[in-house]
């Protein structure tokens, strides 16, 4: 699992291939428990997508940048345009349906 | 901490069903609100509860509340906000999080009624979590929808973290920043575009880039969206399960009648439900 800074994160996106990125919070509540969701996925979908977490507390810019107004959200990226985002907190099976749907 | 059991609501179902669950030496933990705030708590007399005439609604509870507590029940006050059935179940509750192996719901009547523009902007500007989201909206005008006795509260920290709150509620609130300008409003909806540019509050516009809507509590099906309901009611079955393996239902948000007596039958058995359930489905490698 990749914690993603600005620099980082461009690097993955310029990459393409499919990628999941969940932008949190250490405040949030919601987040911590989604947190290891995105971690079991994360070792799931090694190889095969990339999958990671922005710190919105200390990547404002990308936080701003993709308009995340709530946290968690979770966004969907391929050939490094979005391609799907996900509000809030949901079990494994909601990210896995949007991650086999573009693998 | 992990409990065998956490109960979502602290009126006479949770509470009956923290007493039943306590009596199997099951761990429980009771979320809800302060029991005070119970709707049952203006109940001027109640006298319709066996052997018990002529009490009012906060003695009721009251002694209900110490009852589940001298058996040993943790209690954790505040909303929960979300939950997630995975691996158990999770509750978040501000920035705490709560984890148990089953889920009794007895949070009463949450009605799921959304204001137009609610749903369509949720993550897009529209918030239920000051705490969560408050940082995001820093130096930008905010407008807090006060619907739950803490909801000032969050508009003073929303204000202390550099948001330009306005307050909108049907009434005035009281422990209100002084510095937070209030609109009396109750027909409101959320306007935007990509994202959320206002809150049209009794015909008028208030431009903002972030509605937190402060409810009471968030509905069961808002929290659990794969949970059924009958005409607004959760449905369950005889033992109060619902049909969420590991979820049962008590109380109020079963439907009618509104009675405590009703809710604490209800309670009592959801809470031996859950038992059965646990016994019957050992976590793994125990």
């Amino acid at each position: 699992m990749i914690h993603f800074n600005k620099e980082t994160f461009d690097k993955a996106l310029a990459e393409g291939g499919l990628m999941m990125v969940d932008f949190w919070a250490e405040w949030c509540g919601p987040c911590q428990m989604l947190g290891p969701v995105i971690e079991s996925l994360a070792e799931q979908y090694e190889g095969r997508a990339v999958i990671g977490k922005v710190n919105t507390d200390e990547e404002p810019e990308l936080a701003m940048g993709y308009q995340v107004s709530g946290i968690p959200t979770v966004i969907f990226f391929k050939d490094g345009r979005e391609i799907d985002r996900k509000v809030g907190v949901m079990p494994p099976d909601a990210f896995v349906q949007v991650l086999e749907e573009h693998l | 901490m992990s409990y065998d059991i956490m109960v979502l609501g602290s009126g006479p179902a949770g509470l009956a069903a923290a007493v039943a669950a306590r009596g199997r030496d099951k761990s429980v933990l009771v979320i809800g609100g302060r029991w005070q705030d119970s709707p049952l708590a203006k109940a001027e007399r109640v006298d319709n509860y066996p052997g018990l005439p002529g009490r009012t609604g906060l003695e009721l509870l009251e002694e209900f509340v110490r009852h589940a507590q001298a058996l040993g029940t943790d209690f954790v006050v505040g909303k929960a906000l979300s939950l997630l059935a995975w691996k158990g179940f999770s509750l978040t509750v501000g920035s705490q999080v709560c984890q148990g192996k089953a889920l009794i719901l007895a949070p009463g009547v949450v009605r799921n009624a959304k204001y137009p523009g609610e749903a369509e902007y949720l993550g897009r500007g529209v918030s239920y979590c000051a705490t969560c989201d408050g940082m995001l909206y820093r130096n930008r005008p905010v407008a807090v929808v006060g619907l739950a006795p803490d909801a000032p509260q969050e508009a003073n920290y929303l204000r202390s973290l550099g948001c330009q709150v306005t307050y909108v509620s049907p009434l005035r609130p009281e422990g209100l920043d002084k510095d937070i300008p209030c609109v009396q409003a109750g027909k409101l909806a959320v306007k935007g575009e990509q994202t959320v540019t206002g809150l049209e509050a009794d015909g008028a516009l208030l431009p903002c880039a972030g509605v937190f809507i402060l409810r009471r509590a968030v509905a069961p099906t808002d929290l659990l969206p794969a949970l059924e309901t009958e005409e607004g009611f959760i449905r369950v079955d005889r033992r109060m399960a619902t049909n969420v393996a590991g979820v049962f239902a008590a109380g109020d948000c079963t439907g009618g009648p509104l009675q405590i007596s009703k809710a604490v039958g209800e309670g009592h058995v959801a809470a031996l439900s859950a038992c059965e359930y646990l016994d019957a489905n050992p976590p793994a490698g125990a």
